[in-house]
């Protein structure tokens, strides 16, 4: 456990100190993002590493978060402290109440059910115009403030996306090795042996849902108040499969390969600017050669590839 | 005029629920061959109406040439598809199939948009476009075409599984893989077969329907989500049970549109995939199984 404490204070500085060598410019925005993602990413390998229940509908609870934040701040005037935490609290009543339905069904046909969950939910999005301005979107939404400090610009956002980002991966990190963890991974290997230790699996598996969303929404809040605006196309099926892709690249079942794995497909876009509409292929083929060739992410298959060269290397020295 | 309106409604229902259906069957087959939900499975009925659009238009083929060309280029796809990505998976765990099969539909996704650019096209009607009045209700003769075209296909698909030794060994996989191993038939081959056979399902689905509703790179989604709704309807049943389902989504579908709201007509859908899902899995006829651990 004090490694796992150290592991994670080397991670915070990191972050911390990450703004000191980008100063300022547009990737400090990007940035602002790769916190916001770390914390989707994390909350769906939560569900899909550790619990082995997947979800294709997450970006649903992330459009949830941001669109009640915005509309309960923008036209209703709420204060964004209070309908975060609503907001939040909102969708995991949601997820809670679908949960046990829907986290009856396993494999292939859990993954039908959450995603026609999300598309039902883009579609409310898109068709409920007098709240959610359909598909042209809904702006206006005010930026978070500390008394009359306002987060307002890249910098602080960074500081602000980070610390919630940071929070979730200090709470996973923790979570993945308390008892709660231990029965997840029980759960995921076989329910059914986990049932016969003493594992609540079904309320394990939807309270773990619930949290996955919680976290969810508290990143879609955290979107629509450094955004300012949003609309219904960021919360697509498309933006479920990123997400999904940022777990599986990263490492199932790894806080901080999925912290990688977002990273890296939110700045893939970046470096591959003007190359748009290639971006989904390039998600397609990475998320294909991954499960392919390495089923355990880059955070267990890059040491492998270096351990294997080395015994190539070493095996060669002997003979 | 409110009995002619659900006439209608209900024609162009059973219409694209013959569409479902026969999608929905695609996902059955290769279901009950291996296990698998082919996440992939809309991109074939993409393929379809596309291709048949490539070959009419870039090689001046005529329709009834551009057809079975479409279709045998499909179908090589579907093949490819299992040789490349679904043979070689090193786990093959639910999960790594589900990243797996949605990876390869974004690939063929991405690739027609390479190929063919993201405009919505049309592919001219199989015999015009002069309606047919029906006791007061309109009907196009493509809706004849893809009725006429469904049945033959569910008739084939019958005579297929029930009559020739193939489909015999097809439907020996899907009672028990291992025992069918046992017994000489060549279990890989069996797969593979079914996802050239759904693959050649779902491209006629997409031609058939195409003069009707319009194609491009990104209809394979939906098309392929009601597909599974239809199926899912069925109980995964490969035959009669699936075509029912479709078309009973279909024409939910359209009346929904017609006399609620067609904003939440893709919604309807989903909220019946959801609540067979969580109150009758084993489908709207099947009965309930034991499930093995």
């Amino acid at each position: 456990m004090k490694r796992e404490l150290l592991k994670f204070l080397l991670f915070a500085v990191l972050i911390l100190a990450a703004p000191l060598a980008f100063k300022g410019g547009y990737l400090m925005n990007v940035l602002v993002f790769v916190g916001i993602n770390t914390m989707l990413a994390v909350a769906l390998n939560l569900l899909l590493g550790y619990a082995g229940q997947i979800s294709l509908g997450h970006a649903g609870f992330f459009g949830i978060g941001a669109y009640l934040s915005g509309i309960l701040t923008a036209t209703y005037g709420w204060n964004p402290w209070l309908a975060m935490p609503l907001a939040a609290l909102a969708v995991g009543i949601l997820a809670g109440l679908i949960g046990f339905p829907i986290l009856k069904l396993k494999g292939h046909y859990l993954a039908m059910a959450t995603l026609g969950l999300g598309i039902i939910i883009y579609i409310v999005f898109n068709e409920t115009v007098d709240l959610t301005g359909g598909p042209s979107g809904f702006s206006g939404i005010p930026n978070l403030s500390v008394g009359s400090f306002v987060f307002n610009n890249d910098i602080r956002n960074y500081y602000l996306a980070w610390t919630f980002a940071l929070a979730v991966v200090l709470f996973s990190v923790n979570l993945a090795g308390s008892r709660v963890g231990r029965a997840l991974r029980a759960v995921h290997d076989s329910e059914v042996a986990a049932r016969v230790m003493g594992v609540n699996a079904r309320v394990l598996k939807v309270q773990v849902f619930a949290l996955s969303a919680v976290i969810s929404s508290l990143a879609g809040s955290l979107y629509a108040h450094t955004m300012t605006f949003v609309s219904p196309a960021s919360f697509g099926f498309n933006f479920s499969v990123e997400l999904l892709t940022m777990v599986v690249i990263g490492g199932l079942g790894s806080v901080y390969g999925s912290f990688l794995g977002a990273a890296l497909l939110t700045l893939l876009p970046e470096l591959l600017r003007g190359a748009q509409d290639y971006d989904i292929i390039i998600y397609g083929g990475l998320l294909m050669i991954m499960v392919m060739f390495m089923p355990g992410g880059l955070v267990r298959g890059i040491p492998d590839l270096f351990r294997r060269a080395a015994g190539i290397r070493g095996g060669a020295g002997n003979a | 005029m409110q009995l002619e309106q659900i006439l209608q409604y209900t024609f162009s229902g059973l219409s694209t629920g013959a569409i479902y259906a026969l999608i929905g069957i695609g996902f059955s087959i290769i279901f009950n061959a291996t296990g698998i939900i082919n996440f992939a499975q809309g991109e074939f009925v993409m393929l379809g109406g596309m291709l048949t659009l490539f070959f009419l238009e870039a090689l001046k083929l005529p329709l009834w040439a551009a057809i079975p060309c479409a279709v045998a280029v499909s179908a090589l796809a579907g093949l490819l598809f299992e040789r490349l990505a679904i043979r070689p998976l090193r786990r093959p765990t639910p999960i790594n199939l589900v990243i797996v099969t949605i990876a390869g539909s974004i690939l063929i996704r991405g690739l027609s948009m390479l190929l063919w650019g993201k405009d919505t096209h049309a592919i001219p009607p199989f015999s015009g476009d002069e309606p047919i009045s029906v006791a007061g209700a309109t009907i196009l003769p493509q809706h004849l075409w893809i009725l006429a075209i469904t049945l033959l296909i569910i008739a084939a698909n019958k005579f297929f599984f029930y009559h020739t030794i193939s489909g015999k060994a097809m439907r020996a996989c899907s009672y028990n893989r291992r025992a069918a191993g046992l017994v000489g038939i060549d279990v890989r081959r069996m797969v593979l077969f079914s996802f050239v056979i759904s693959s050649v399902l779902g491209s006629l689905a997409g031609i058939i329907v195409a003069p009707l509703t319009m194609t491009a790179y990104d209809v394979g989604i939906m098309l392929g989500l009601k597909g599974f709704c239809a199926a899912i309807i069925g109980g995964m049943s490969s035959g009669l049970a699936t075509v029912v389902g479709g078309l009973i989504l279909g024409i939910l579908e359209s009346l929904g549109a017609g006399l609620v709201s067609s904003g939440y007509k893709d919604a309807i859908a989903f909220i019946i995939l959801l609540l067979i899902l969580f109150i009758r899995p084993q489908g709207l006829f099947g009965k309930a199984e034991s499930e093995r651990v």
